[in-house]
């Protein structure tokens, strides 16, 4: 299975006629997302459990008193409406790299294990080590996601034809079942522990302190410039690897940069929120509807979408709370279960 | 279905040219006059072997568990008739539930997996895969959670809420999983899929029921969640035993549809099997099985996938036995809950986690041989 096959893009050629030649579809999806991720950031900010009407909060950016309206706005709102930004973007980003380097359009980190990698990355270092600094948790976490990753795709592509949708994703189902039985064994013999393990759980925006996003942000950085940095050898390896020697890439090079991008990226983000599913997978799916396959456009849509996306869940997750707010792990799982399946049923080279 | 590599002999070989009826290789015919029953000779003896080793780990349960000092020969007393009222309550109070549940819950599943990987003609397919034990998860802990603020479904409304529960969220899951995977045909890559997306969505269903609800009734859906064996008691005993003494004899019953759907859908209409009407009846079976082992005991996963290939490398049967599967199953999962309880004493780990900690490499063995054959 190649990104080059246009069930993976069924909706490309739709918008090709609707919206003209890539040449100006690109630039104006690319602003279109860009006011789109202002609406969000709107919508992140105005919304949440306590009800404040959009001439308060407007006070309480432009004028802050110490207050009640501005403290909910400034100490919770807007750290965590950054925070989606950077997490949202990591792990759009991150499912291009994945999808791109597997060549596999269902390629993703919760769906591959990687982010259960992470958290438990995180729960053995408490376990063993008693780190307690959320940068000790990040490097675990970045280190415990690159190892679950080339794991994964060792399993999956042991064999000659390299890996399949299929087998990547039962490797990834099997990593999970794995890696989860392990954290929840070691969470169950030590107190502490526990502790920091309920904190992630369910991938969540609430409650991190506002170090957090400082402490990530670097990171995630990182990941996104080797992303970029990895973006023209992506198209040249979307023709194969021996294509893409002909064409004077470095395979390996490019290969171990994205590894490495995906490791920082999924690391940093499930350190900051936990494991959040099927945003990866989504983010890159709807960019390339417009971009088409040129990873160029390709990696700064589906990261700028990334993070649309992680704040309109967690907007979702805001209105229809029960007793508490729905964390914006279980939104995204519950609304990109059908999105998977719908891609499932579309592709007949998944299934086949 | 050829899920191993193992010699099954050339299916030629054994088509009688005769009368062109398909025998399974290995098989011998017992007839009685114009009764005949086909058996297959090493199959029953692996069976036999079976049901010995499934005494011997029974009867070690009855031994652990706990620090209350029994030898076998109090056990014995006990079992007897004789022992005091101490040791009498550890033996049929404690150990004796919790033994008879993880027997039961393993065959169960055991047989559950033996007849999904039949069905879709994939090793890899189990109620764990195919989001059947997820589905299953939701609707009792919809009843947990729903049934009323902590403590609210106690006694009977427990005891018959929580398994209904698990059955209609696994056969719900079941339906919707194979339903969403039709087109024109079950594919078994796309079915494997669609059960690992059903999984997924299921088990956040689960979690956010556990973030809304009041710390009582998460923290009880929360010992349930984690497939323990550890409060087992007799009304757990009941709930398996119900439903294995009628799905079992129903299964076996059956299990030469199943072997017929195992080699594919025209080979099986040939061998005049209704193949839609036999696939649902099937599935719900299953389903059932699975629903009636995670009501019992919470989800215990792997045992489902791997007691079925387990049993199949020992019978050198083309598909998975499902006497030997269903044997194997209560093994394993006697077994598992032995050591889960012994390895880190006094914390005792529960047998689901172990049993995950252990199949997922298994699993992972099985994709491995599978996509070398070039079957995935």
């Amino acid at each position: 299975m190649t990104l080059a096959d246009p069930a993976a893009s069924p909706a490309a050629p739709g918008m090709a006629r609707s919206f003209g030649s890539p040449r100006v579809r690109r630039p104006l999806g690319l602003a279109a997302l860009v006011v789109l991720l202002a609406l969000c950031v709107a919508a992140g900010v105005l919304f949440g459990s306590r009800t404040l009407a959009p001439a308060e909060v407007w006070a309480a950016l432009t004028a802050p008193d110490g207050g009640e309206a501005s403290t909910v706005v400034w100490s919770l709102r807007v750290p965590r409406t950054a925070l989606g930004i950077v997490v949202g973007a990591a792990l759009g980003a991150a499912g291009v790299l994945m999808q791109s380097h597997t060549r596999n359009p269902i390629a993703e980190p919760g769906l591959l294990g990687v982010s259960s990698g992470a958290a438990l990355g995180v729960v053995l270092g408490v376990y063993l080590f008693g780190i307690t600094e959320l940068t000790g948790y990040i490097w675990l976490a970045i280190g415990a996601a690159g190892l679950t990753a080339a794991v994964v795709f060792a399993v999956a592509s042991a064999g000659s034809r390299g890996p399949t949708p299929v087998t990547l994703v039962l490797a990834g189902a099997a990593m999970t079942a794995l890696l989860t039985g392990c954290t929840s064994a070691i969470v169950l013999l030590d107190q502490a522990s526990l502790e920091v393990y309920r904190f992630w759980r369910v991938g969540s925006l609430a409650g991190r302190p506002v170090e957090v996003l400082w402490q990530v942000l670097p990171f995630v950085a990182a990941g996104l410039a080797l992303a970029v940095a990895n973006a023209p050898g992506l198209n040249a390896l979307a023709l194969g690897d021996d294509v893409a020697t002909s064409l004077g890439q470095r395979v390996r090079l490019t290969r171990a940069v994205g590894v490495l991008g995906v490791a920082l990226l999924t690391g940093a983000a499930v350190a900051a929120a936990g494991p959040i599913a099927f945003l990866g997978l989504a983010a890159p799916h709807i960019a390339r509807a417009v971009t088409g396959l040129d990873h160029r456009w390709l990696l700064p849509f589906a990261t700028l979408l990334g993070a649309c996306l992680i704040l309109v869940a967690d907007v979702i997750g805001r209105v229809i709370r029960g007793n508490g707010e729905v964390e914006v792990g279980i939104v995204l799982a519950v609304l990109g279960g059908p999105f998977f399946i719908v891609l499932i049923r579309r592709s007949r080279v998944i299934a086949s | 279905m050829t899920a191993t590599s193992e010699p099954t002999g050339d299916l030629a070989a054994s088509t009688s040219p005769a009368t062109g009826d398909y025998r399974p290789p290995g098989r011998r015919v017992l007839r009685v006059g114009r009764v005949s029953w086909a058996w297959h000779p090493r199959g029953a003896l692996v069976c036999a072997a079976l049901v010995g080793v499934l005494a011997v780990v029974f009867v070690r349960a009855l031994l652990s568990f706990d620090d209350y000092p029994m030898g076998t020969s109090d056990v014995l007393a006990v079992l007897l008739g004789g022992g005091d009222g101490g040791q009498r309550f550890v033996v049929f109070e404690l150990r004796m539930p919790r033994a008879l549940t993880g027997a039961l819950v393993g065959a169960a599943l055991g047989l559950a997996g033996a007849i999904l990987q039949s069905l879709a003609r994939n090793p890899l397919a189990s109620p764990d895969t195919l989001g059947i034990g997820w589905g299953a998860s939701v609707g009792a802990v919809a009843v947990i959670v729903l049934g009323g603020s902590a403590g609210g479904i106690s006694g009977a409304v427990a005891q018959v809420g929580v398994p209904m529960g698990a059955a209609v969220g696994g056969l719900a899951a079941a339906v919707v999983v194979f339903g969403l995977s039709w087109r024109s045909g079950v594919q078994s890559n796309r079915l494997l899929l669609v059960g690992v997306a059903t999984s997924l969505v299921c088990s956040n269903l689960v979690y956010w029921a556990l973030t809304w609800t009041d710390l009582q009734d998460a923290a009880r859906a929360q010992t349930w969640l984690t497939g323990s064996l550890h409060a087992a008691d007799w009304d757990r005993v009941a709930t398996a035993t119900v439903a294995l003494a009628v799905l079992l004899p129903l299964s076996l019953g059956a299990a030469r549809v199943v072997f017929a759907l195992g080699l594919g859908d025209d080979t099986a209409r040939g061998l005049g099997v209704r193949v839609n009407g036999a696939r649902l009846g099937l599935l719900v079976g299953a389903a059932l099985l699975t629903c009636a082992a995670t009501a019992a005991a919470g989800p215990i996963t792997f045992v489902a996938l791997a007691a079925p290939q387990i049993a199949l490398r020992l019978c050198r049967t083309p598909q998975p036995p499902l006497l030997a599967a269903t044997l194997l199953g209560g093994v394993l999962t006697l077994a598992a809950d032995q050591v889960a309880a012994g390895l880190f004493a006094p914390t005792q780990l529960p047998v689901g986690i172990f049993t995950a900690i252990l199949g997922a490499p298994f699993l992972m063995y099985l994709i491995v041989a599978r996509h070398r054959e070039g079957r995935l």
